[in-house]
């Protein structure tokens, strides 16, 4: 259970090897979260965070999930809701970039990056939504991006998976609305991570690490909705109401 | 004595899904709640409940979680009504589970008689104060509200409905008696009252200037007072640390009356007429406020003031005068915590009240010396010190703080009052209550299906 001081009890993340997930998930037990599983593609690549974050406390259970296996998610995902009892907070974190030429890419480079991206996610999403609600409370931490708030010509099909990613999780967190579960939807902008290592970190980048805390000052207020740095918020508006002919000229 | 429902004809009774916080207004869950008005009602819920199982909810008065079940069936008991009619020569009265102490208490009054044990609040149900085991001002003279509780009528989660006092059925009764509402529902109780001369009481106010000298005064001087309590400035530091008003009293005779009041010494206080409306701003409390609201409140206070007489209702319940005070923390909602130390560790008490001051997070918090043990397996209060304070939800580094707190309570062989909990971790749990296992075989004997769960059940594993 998730206690008035805002301690959850017990985490699942769907995307272990998150960085973001995995940053927030150690601010999480050092604020007293005792309970997580770790699901994620290859689990075995998480048995070193897992003993740090059994080094202090927690009993940490990490488990193989696919996120393009769709078929599996409810067998999975039920099973771990039966197994482990309430589970307060749900972390969707998984994703891909794809290639960084949209023009280029590959039949199966696109099917991977809209089946993880878009289809595995809401798949994910939908199931914890409806296993959280039948046990009347929790909340459910979704990774979109402010990549999908307009498509850029250099990240469109990126984007696009999380601008159809967003609107899922907007929607989703009002038909929730009274029902116990609360929907929070993280924007960050250019996280510095693994998967953007190659890349030239945009303006107003940010790190895991203030991703994660940006998203427990969410859940301490009840935001659905959050950008990380917050100064996304005003940016995006901006972009998103540029003409054409200006927007696609932008070096973005 | 025991005796079997069975449904003799169709129970109809609708649910509606409702989202149910405790008086703190923190951590809300969605449950199917019930509003029966006949035993038979309840039995059905009981008899029909699913895998996330049932909880009574009286007028929710509990701080946290104890009165909601996520994703459950809740069963609000205050349709059941009903009070007895007092017997003459014991003073004794049987009363629906689903009564609250105010309406009681409107019935008792103008007999002449009051409930011995009553909280802070009139609003509670008997089954509530049984289930809480409350205590009042009056803990050191007359223990806690089961203590006279001669028996009380138990639904049990299989649908047997026992008869359970010390005597009869001890060992269920001792687990009843604070056990949270997870033994099953309790239908009524007979429970005993004492005489009251008039609706006043004269109390004794006196101030101290610190912990110490609040300490000593309820040391020495207690014991000739039927109800103390002292609300202590939680934000006073260095040489008034715990600066402390005490006030001390009993229930006023008849010649302490006036002579025109007199005749209308026994009426009833009306019900409250300030109501704070729906979620006032949460600002209504920043700390500023609260510290100016210190000040001047400590400061009007007389120094000393001798049998000052006072309605019995302001004295005991001052803050039912102002209807869902709860809402002036506005929507974060707060928390309340209180715990006991036993005697002999005033250092920690000082510890704590220190910590306290220093991190500015609360303005008054309610300081007592509790008199005896309790029989109920889970009750709370024992013989030495209680401090319960409130603390706005939305104020920074309360959880660390009180986990800390937790600490010294359990290493000092305190414990924390769960009917006021709304964040206490499992762990602890065993060294608060010694009786925890025995209380847990009694529980699952009486409930193998796990029929009565709360979301207060499932936080601190009190059903593992």
């Amino acid at each position: 259970m998730r206690s008035s001081t805002g301690t959850f009890q017990s985490v699942l993340v769907l995307g272990g090897s998150s960085e973001i997930a995995l940053a927030t998930v150690t601010r999480l037990v050092s604020d007293g979260t005792r309970s997580v599983v770790l699901a994620a593609r290859n689990p075995d690549q998480l048995e070193q965070t897992a003993s740090e974050l059994r080094a202090q406390g927690a009993a940490i259970e990490t488990t193989p999930f696919d996120a393009r296996d769709f078929r599996s998610h409810l067998p999975l995902i039920g099973d771990l809701f039966a197994r482990h009892g309430d589970f307060d907070l749900v972390i969707v974190a998984f994703g891909v970039l794809g290639p960084s030429d949209p023009g280029s890419v590959t039949p199966e480079e696109l099917l991977e990056v809209a089946e993880t991206n878009y289809v595995g996610a809401i798949s994910a999403t939908q199931i914890a939504a409806s296993l959280l609600q039948k046990q009347g409370h929790g909340t459910l931490v979704v990774l979109s991006s402010v990549a999908g708030e307009r498509a850029r010509r250099s990240n469109y099909l990126y984007g696009s998976t999380k601008a159809g990613l967003d609107a899922f999780t907007q929607g989703l967190c009002d038909s929730l609305h009274g029902s116990g579960v609360n929907v929070l939807t993280v924007r960050p902008g250019f996280v510095k991570t693994k998967m953007t290592a190659h890349l030239k970190p945009a303006p107003f980048s940010t790190t895991p690490e203030r991703v994660a805390a940006a998203i427990l000052a969410g859940l301490r207020k009840g935001s659905h909705t959050i950008w990380v740095p917050s100064v996304l918020r005003v940016v995006m508006s901006v972009l998103r109401h540029l003409p054409r002919s200006v927007f696609r000229r932008l070096p973005i | 004595m025991r005796s079997t429902l069975t449904n003799s004809r169709e129970i109809e009774l609708a649910a509606t899904e409702q989202l149910l916080t405790g008086w703190g207004l923190t951590s809300p869950s969605r449950a199917n709640v019930y509003d029966p008005t006949r035993v038979e009602e309840v039995a059905a819920v009981l008899a029909n409940s699913g895998s996330r199982g049932v909880i009574a909810r009286g007028l929710g008065r509990s701080y946290g979680d104890a009165a909601q079940n996520a994703g459950g069936e809740v069963l609000t008991m205050t349709g059941l009504k009903g009070v007895g009619k007092i017997d003459r020569s014991t003073g004794e009265v049987t009363v629906a589970g689903g009564v609250s102490l105010s309406e009681l208490i409107r019935e008792l009054l103008p007999l002449g008689r009051f409930p011995i044990v009553t909280p802070g609040t009139r609003y509670v149900t008997i089954g509530g104060a049984i289930a809480a085991d409350i205590h009042g001002k009056n803990h050191h003279h007359d223990g806690s509200f089961c203590d006279h509780v001669r028996s009380l009528k138990l639904l049990t989660p299989s649908g047997e409905i026992r008869e359970l006092s010390a005597e009869k059925d001890p060992d269920v009764f001792a687990a009843t008696a604070g056990g949270m509402g997870l033994t099953g529902v309790i239908l009524e109780a007979t429970i005993a009252t004492m005489p009251v001369a008039s609706n006043r009481v004269w109390v004794d106010t006196q101030r101290a200037g610190n912990l110490e000298e609040a300490l000593a005064a309820m040391v020495s001087d207690d014991d000739s007072y039927r109800y103390s309590a002292a609300w202590i400035d939680c934000r006073a530091r260095g040489s008034a640390l715990g600066r402390s008003v005490l006030t001390r009293g009993d229930h006023a005779q008849l010649e302490d009356l006036p002579v025109s009041e007199r005749e209308s010494a026994l009426r009833t206080a009306p019900e409250p007429r300030v109501r704070i409306p729906v979620s006032a701003p949460a600002r209504l409390l920043s700390r500023t406020a609260i510290r100016l609201f210190n000040e001047l409140w400590f400061q009007r206070t007389p120094r000393q003031r001798r049998r000052d007489l006072q309605s019995v209702f302001s004295f005991l319940y001052p803050l039912d005068g102002i209807a869902d005070w709860n809402r002036l923390y506005g929507k974060p909602g707060f928390l309340q915590y209180q715990f006991v130390l036993p005697f002999g560790q005033e250092g920690t008490l000082t510890e704590i009240v220190e910590a306290l001051s220093k991190a500015r997070l609360v303005s008054l918090g309610v300081l007592k010396r509790f008199g005896r043990q309790q029989r109920g397996l889970l009750s709370f209060p024992m013989p030495g010190w209680t401090l319960a304070v409130d603390i706005p939800t939305r104020f920074d580094g309360a959880a660390a703080l009180l986990d800390r707190f937790d600490e010294l309570v359990a290493q000092a062989g305190g414990r924390v009052y769960l009917a006021k909990d709304s964040r206490l971790r499992p762990e602890l749990l065993k060294q608060f209550y010694p009786q925890l296992e025995r209380w847990k075989t009694i529980q699952s004997e009486l409930d193998p299906l796990g029929r009565m769960q709360s979301d207060l059940a499932r936080r601190i594993g009190l059903r593992d």
